[in-house]
């Protein structure tokens, strides 16, 4: 049993210096053979073991990681939660996973940090005007809740905004979802690690998968760096390298791996107290905690691995930050980084079985992967379980490539992809 | 970012180009025979590979011509650039 995390352990702490703080993991060497192994040790694969064990009682399991856990994309994403979709589905799925979020610092007795500060998303020309007020009903048909405010309201509600109506792509209006808001990334991974951790489940890091075994349609074990493990359930959650492990097991995924890029500007005193995102000039901001500016860019077109975009791109987004923001004009920016993220055709993501027995697939989340963590590792969780689908991921199967039932956020949603 | 040596009109940035996808995927010669299988084959499954890959690209904001790359994805270095209906130089 671990020790819980309190103001009473942290002055108990105090006193020897904060050097005897325990482990939040053990960092193990893998067991010959569990029950399921999840490949991919960031935030989607560490709470899909967590509640694998929390909720399925599957104890023996573990997660494989090949770097160190949260260091891929749960890591350089920019933090955004917000469940402000227009289909059916995917409401079902990100507002499962914006109603865990609200309860999770408690349930993992780790903080994670979530601040529900709203997200507005800007309209730029008529068009967006309609789709926004056609997204703002859907939402609370659906139970969402989402406004649509005016010029005059998007000014008040984050007064540094250029609403002058001469600038090239001038401010029409906006949405607000104001459940929606950030958190810190880094200690989502480390809280659901932790709680994983504590109910037996091996967290093996520096430890990538070189090969799938299989016998005949169905899955034996994991061939990785650190020998062979074997399984009858392996659940694939890794990001932007997907299709490496599809291929590994023979199988071919509708995915594209793109680079997808952010920066973040020196630290300054609080000045945007919500998180503004504009689809048609690509440009979205927040502020962290530190008080660095948080600002995520767009793709490249083209499929890359290497984690570095165009500044073409960059460039881009900042030239509407500046048009948007011009007292953000002289500041400097301080870190530009770039992840791989793997993109479906209809820009929803996959939480599915495969025509390979014992073999799941948790993949395409393109560029917004991070607000669904934990409902994403809680239906994923189930799924591979039950060897069925929960009915909120139903949808996001993989044989709707196959009968055409796409689930077609691309355009739809409240951010390009 | 890297430079692109287009086959019509020499090095340019990669900016000027626009990708369009794994190359060599033939149009099926028999659509209405096709199953949904095979359709989603051809529509959407990808090879994705990080390595080398074949892919077509266009000079958008230039000669508006398509051509082929080979590119290594996993650190953007081309390998060859050929025309539409050319052989691949490489393996």
């Amino acid at each position: 049993m671990k020790n819980k995390y309190s103001i009473f352990s942290l002055i108990k702490n105090a006193f020897s210096y904060h050097e005897n703080w325990e482990k939040a993991w053990k960092d193990p060497e893998p067991k010959k053979e569990y029950d399921a192994i999840i490949v991919g040790g960031g935030g989607h694969g560490l709470a899909t073991a967590y509640y694998l064990a929390k909720k399925h009682n599957m104890k023996n399991i573990a997660v494989v990681e090949k770097g160190w856990i949260g260091g891929g994309n749960t890591g350089r994403n920019t933090t955004i939660i917000r469940s402000n979709y227009l289909w059916d589905a995917s409401a079902g799925l990100y507002d499962h996973a914006l109603k865990i979020w609200e309860g999770l610092s408690q349930e993992l007795n780790y903080n994670v940090m979530f601040s529900q500060r709203g997200v507005m998303n800007l309209a730029h020309n008529l068009q967006d005007v309609r789709d926004l007020k056609r997204r703002t009903h859907a939402n609370r048909l659906n139970g969402i809740d989402a406004v649509y405010l005016n010029t005059e309201e998007v000014k008040k509600f984050c007064p540094i905004i250029n609403t002058s109506q001469d600038i090239r792509y001038p401010v029409l209006g906006g949405t607000l979802q104001r459940r929606a808001g950030t958190a810190r990334h880094d200690a989502v991974a480390w809280g659901y690690a932790r709680g994983a951790d504590e109910m037996g489940v091996d967290i093996i890091q520096n430890c990538e998968v070189k090969g799938i075994k299989r016998n005949g349609d169905t899955v034996e074990g994991i061939e990785t760096t650190k020998g062979f493990i074997k399984t009858k359930k392996i659940g694939v959650v890794a990001a932007g390298h997907s299709s490496v492990i599809a291929n590994m097991a023979g199988l071919k995924l509708p995915l594209e791996s793109k680079p997808l890029q952010a920066l973040v500007s020196e630290p300054v005193k609080p000045i945007i107290d919500t998180v503004v995102m504009s689809n048609a000039v690509h440009a979205y901001v927040s502020q962290s905690d530190k008080g660095e500016l948080v600002i995520g860019a767009g793709t490249d077109d083209y499929v890359s691995y290497s984690q570095k975009g165009s500044h073409d791109i960059v460039e881009g987004t900042l030239n509407a930050i500046l048009e948007l923001y011009p007292i953000f004009s002289r500041m400097r920016m301080l870190r530009q980084w770039g992840g791989i993220v793997d993109i479906c055709p209809d820009a929803s993501p996959i939480i599915s079985k495969t025509s390979i027995k014992g073999l799941y697939f948790n993949c395409g989340w393109g560029t917004g992967g991070f607000k669904a963590t934990p409902g994403s590792g809680d239906l994923f969780a189930h799924t591979i379980a039950n060897d069925e689908p929960h009915k909120l991921n139903a949808a996001f199967n993989i044989n709707r490539f196959v009968s055409g039932d796409l689930v077609d956020e691309h355009g739809a949603a409240a951010v390009a992809h | 970012m890297f430079l692109i040596n287009c086959p019509f009109c020499g090095e340019r940035e990669q900016s000027e180009f626009k990708a369009g996808g794994e190359a060599h995927i033939v149009r099926p010669k028999q659509p209405t025979e096709l199953s949904d299988d095979e359709w989603a084959e051809y529509l959407f499954m990808r090879k994705n590979i990080k390595g080398v890959q074949f892919e077509r690209w266009n000079h958008v904001h230039g000669c508006r011509k398509w051509f082929n790359m080979v590119r290594d994805t996993s650190n953007d270095q081309i390998k060859a650039v050929y025309k539409m209906g050319e052989k691949p130089p490489v393996k």
